[in-house]
């Protein structure tokens, strides 16, 4: 598990090298992810360069595409492209590394970025693999400001009624969006109520910056049959920069160059 | 007369190529009945996906579906699939890229009676807007069976139109067809009418009636709205003095636009457009709208003549 921590913070070091490169990106959002991305991309989910072109690689799908820049740094560390280049190119003019997923970088299965589309999606993917009697698995991360948008409860109905045992749904659920607290913009709390009403089977994890907590709740979703599973992630906005930590101003907030040095200085204490 | 539906001859080519393809699927939101494929779903139902009265679901279903090579058709009233939708198709299918052919039934103005809420003036051009979706209203049966067997063939997106009741035979078993070919059914010297969909065969009529008069009068059926056939456009102008076009949508951003800006750019040649109304349309069935807006063949002969007093 000390592996998956120290991935996840080498991951949140480079995230903030590519957004203080760049000036972009949403850094709060990034760095409450990561740790749901390192356990699925380095422990949970069949998915490397090797496969990509296989049937039976499991499906991916960053519903909160906004936060594209922690999935990159996750492809370009795991090989599927050169991460330095997409550190030095994020954002850029006539660069792949776009602010939102796009399938002309290597390693994205669809193209996302409007919230609200993933989960549907990733019921297509599901349906799919069980038509074909495939086993491939379909993870889909989604952001809970997102839980607002109401093509997400179609997608939860349609999923339990086709009995998709083999989608997984992530709400990583930081409790902040760019106009405030969750709570306060639109309230989308009792979410794993809201799963269950619909017929899913729901594993609160109350720590979802911790890798161990993760990896136990994907492992317990793969053996729930007959219903789909959303792992209700409770994480930290800005985890692992204690600036950062909880402030909405850190949705997509800039850093200076006072503040990255804090940064990095925080996430090598970690890692050393 | 004929009493086959476009969306039964749609149904009819799926079941057939379905035989031998498990990849074909096709997903509706409760518009099995409506859509005619109920067939296709008691035949086929590991090949069918019901998302119930969800549109922007059955776009995104569908895309996910085609992202794991489905080759599928998602189903759904056109005046819903086009709105509702929008966003799903634009990001979904057309962005994406995915192997979906959206069937937009009951187009235009095909639930005339009902209402606003029902009709859909907007599709063709809503859809052609999008970069990488291709857009097709065919006429009869016959044309609509040969162009799903054509968009079978290839794994793009595509949104077809199709009417609700039954459009009278224009061509037969044995067409000829090429994707994205316009169909010249009569070539003219003093007009040519481009049209597509139900009013195809009222540019027939208000051909022969035009013959009968004096007029040389040209008949394009345009089902391919995009990519639209460009060289039969620029051949009519170089043949006719006057363009007419007819459509079952808005004044905008449909095929009299399309081809008014073909032609606009390489010729000074005259362009009508007849199309329904920028406003909330008279009730009634769709061949009644037709008339008392003009789209029927007395429209079309009295836009001719107007046309050709004036020019």
């Amino acid at each position: 598990m000390e592996r998956l921590k120290k991935k996840a913070y080498e991951l949140r070091r480079d995230i903030i090298e590519e957004i203080y490169n760049s000036k972009a990106g949403h850094v709060g959002g990034d760095l409450s992810v990561v740790d749901i991305l390192t356990v699925l991309y380095y422990e949970v989910m069949n998915i490397s360069p090797k496969n990509m072109k296989d049937e039976n690689r499991d499906r991916f799908l960053l519903s909160k595409g906004h936060c594209v820049d922690a999935l990159y740094m996750v492809l370009g560390d795991l090989g599927f492209f050169d991460k330095e280049e997409a550190i030095h190119s994020f954002c850029a003019f006539n660069s792949p590394y776009i602010g939102h997923p796009n399938t002309s970088v290597p390693g994205i299965e669809i193209n996302s970025g409007s919230l609200g589309h993933g989960l549907s999606l990733g019921v297509g993917m599901a349906l799919a693999s069980k038509m074909d009697e495939k086993t491939y698995r379909t993870y889909v991360v989604l952001g809970d400001g997102e839980m607002a948008e109401g093509s997400n409860y179609e997608a939860m109905m349609s999923a339990a009624h086709y009995k998709l045992d083999n989608l997984c749904a992530t709400v990583d659920l930081n409790g902040l969006q760019i106009s405030g607290t969750t709570n306060e913009v639109m309230c989308t709390s009792d979410l794993g109520e809201k799963f269950r009403a619909f017929g899913w089977n729901v594993i609160d994890v109350k720590e979802g910056n911790d890798c161990g907590s993760l990896l136990s709740a994907y492992q317990q979703a793969a053996l729930c049959k007959g219903r789909p599973t959303a792992v209700i992630a409770h994480t930290v906005k800005g985890k692992g920069v204690s600036f950062m930590e909880n402030q909405k101003g850190w949705h997509h907030g800039v850093m200076n160059e006072e503040q990255y040095q804090t940064a990095v200085r925080e996430l090598e204490e970690v890692l050393s | 007369m004929n009493h086959i539906t476009n969306r039964q001859a749609i149904c009819e080519t799926l079941m057939e190529a379905a035989e031998n393809d498990r990849t074909i699927v096709v997903a509706c939101s409760d518009s099995r009945g409506s859509a005619s494929l109920a067939p296709f779903a008691q035949a086929f139902p590991g090949q069918f996906i019901e998302l119930g009265i969800a549109e922007q679901n059955l776009v995104s279903v569908s895309a996910g579906l085609a992202s794991c090579g489905k080759k599928v058709f998602a189903a759904s009233p056109a005046s819903f699939l086009s709105t509702r939708s929008y966003e799903q198709v634009k990001v979904d299918v057309a962005y994406s890229g995915t192997n979906v052919t959206l069937i937009g039934i009951s187009g235009g103005v095909s639930y005339g009676a009902l209402g606003m809420t029902h009709h859909s003036l907007q599709d063709i051009g809503a859809m052609a807007c999008l970069p990488d979706m291709r857009v097709y209203v065919p006429s009869d049966r016959f044309q609509t069976a040969c162009l799903i067997r054509e968009l079978l063939k290839d794994e793009k997106p595509a949104y077809v139109r199709v009417s609700r009741s039954a459009t009278e035979d224009i061509y037969g078993e044995e067409m000829d067809f090429t994707l994205n070919h316009a169909h010249v059914l009569a070539e003219g010297k003093d007009a040519v009418i481009i049209t597509c969909g139900e009013l195809v065969p009222y540019g027939v009529k208000a051909q022969k009636e035009l013959e009968k008069q004096g007029y040389h009068v040209g008949l394009i059926d345009m089902y391919c709205l995009k990519p639209i056939d460009e060289e039969a456009v620029r051949r009519a102008a170089s043949q006719a003095d006057v363009i007419i076009t007819a459509e079952e949508h808005s004044p905008f951003g449909g095929l009299g636009s399309m081809v008014a800006q073909i032609i606009s750019r390489e010729t000074k040649k005259m362009v009508v457009n007849l199309a329904l109304p920028d406003g909330h349309l008279i009730s009634g069935s769709n061949h009644e709208i037709f008339h008392y807006y003009g789209l029927d063949d007395l429209g079309m002969v009295a836009a001719v003549k107007k046309a050709r007093s004036e020019g």
